[in-house]
């Protein structure tokens, strides 16, 4: 049993390395490939179960791929299992960039670079526009949506409010929101019992 | 101690981040151009880098920040503080699984962070802006000048070509060889 467990870890780190090797974009780009390594391949996960790991994984803090990768691995083969799948999905990135991180300054003092640099600004502002654009489309569409993104909006562009603070303060709201809802739901549920 | 700092500060920035992805960015340009580990400049400029190279975008940016600011000791001190949090979180949500998904604190939690992530993303799109479009210039005469009008036209044309489904990949390569002909071409 523990063999099979310490055997399960590392394969969960190869699989994983491989996920962050060949994933551009990060996050959501490794549903599909987490799907077909651990689901179709190994059969590790069932591929309903997936789903739930990326629902968990949205709304709990921390980046896409981390959570999935620690998650996975904790259903796979527990903590050594997450310790692997994390590790796995972070080394490649972290190797490459450390590589980069010697040379990119240098390389920019190019002209060409540099000019090269100046449309790629513009070029990457379309890029998070269109991220803005796909969460705006996943958010649920309804009144206390819109007032809380347009407050948060307000509170960090004119009143240059602490970030920290903001996500504080609209989780909060949100909960407050959310619980006087169900309140109200109950309510009229007991009404409707009643008559 | 600079190690400390780049631990505690992308510890903060990955327990503070919710949905992936550019949802780290507002943060990201809050603590780090605060800290003048990169300027906002640089920042963009890495935000290319990440997309053409593999892995998420939290583990290439910290990994080159702490790189850039502590040499490699830095890098995993900095890599290692985005990633804990989510490490640490999820082993515990795991075990509380069922719990964890039927929960209305963390629902209603989630009611306010999903539109709060839109509203930091496009308050940090406003700072992006602001640096390409008018750095160097003020006043209405900035509308007016090349570096406007190419970043424009940039902008435009790319946009409309991620409407398509074009690769990020790709876009980035069209807008490095727009910025090399508009440069060559007026000398920027």
């Amino acid at each position: 049993m523990t063999k099979n467990r310490f055997k399960k870890s590392l394969l969960l780190f190869a699989v994983f390395f491989k996920i962050g090797l060949f994933t551009f974009g990060g996050g959501y780009a490794m549903i599909p490939i987490i799907e077909r390594e651990i689901a179709d391949k190994k059969h590790w996960i069932k591929n309903e179960e997936i789903l739930d790991i990326f629902a968990i994984s949205e709304s709990t803090p921390g980046p896409i791929a981390i959570n999935s990768a620690t998650f996975v691995g904790y259903r796979v083969a527990g903590v050594l299992g997450s310790a692997c799948a994390t590790l796995g999905v972070v080394l490649p990135s972290f190797t490459i960039i450390f590589i980069i991180s010697f040379f990119l300054e240098k390389f920019k003092s190019f002209k060409a670079v540099e000019y090269a640099f100046n449309g790629i600004k513009a070029g990457v502002i379309a890029l998070i526009l269109r991220a803005l654009y796909t969460m705006a489309k996943k958010c649920p569409k309804n009144i206390i949506s819109l007032i809380i993104a347009c407050v948060v909006f307000l509170l960090s562009v004119v009143f240059d409010i602490n970030l920290f603070l903001i996500i504080i303060l609209a989780a909060f709201t949100g909960l407050i929101y959310h619980l006087i809802c169900l309140k109200l739901l109950k309510k009229r549920g007991n009404k409707n019992d009643i008559s | 101690m600079i190690y400390l700092d780049l631990f505690l500060t992308f510890f903060k920035i990955g327990a503070f981040t919710f949905g992936g992805g550019y949802a780290m960015l507002p943060l990201i340009q809050e603590e780090v151009v605060s800290h003048k580990w990169l300027t906002l400049d640089q920042m963009i400029d890495f935000i290319a880098v990440s997309e053409s190279t593999p892995g998420p975008f939290a583990v290439n940016i910290s990994t080159y920040v702490g790189s850039q600011t502590g040499g490699f000791l830095g890098a995993l001190c900095s890599t290692a503080g985005i990633t804990l949090p989510s490490f640490i979180i999820i082993l515990i949500v795991a075990k509380f699984f069922i719990a964890f998904k039927e929960s209305t604190v963390i629902s209603g939690i989630m009611v306010g962070l999903r539109p709060c992530v839109i509203g930091l993303i496009a308050s940090a799109v406003v700072g992006l802006i602001n640096t390409v479009f008018f750095t160097g210039f003020s006043g209405i005469e900035s509308v007016l000048t090349v570096k406007f009008i190419s970043s424009a036209v940039i902008l435009v044309s790319m946009s409309v070509l991620l409407i398509k489904k074009i690769s990020p990949v790709i876009i980035i390569l069209l807008s490095a060889l727009a910025g090399i002909i508009c440069g060559y071409a007026f000398g920027l």
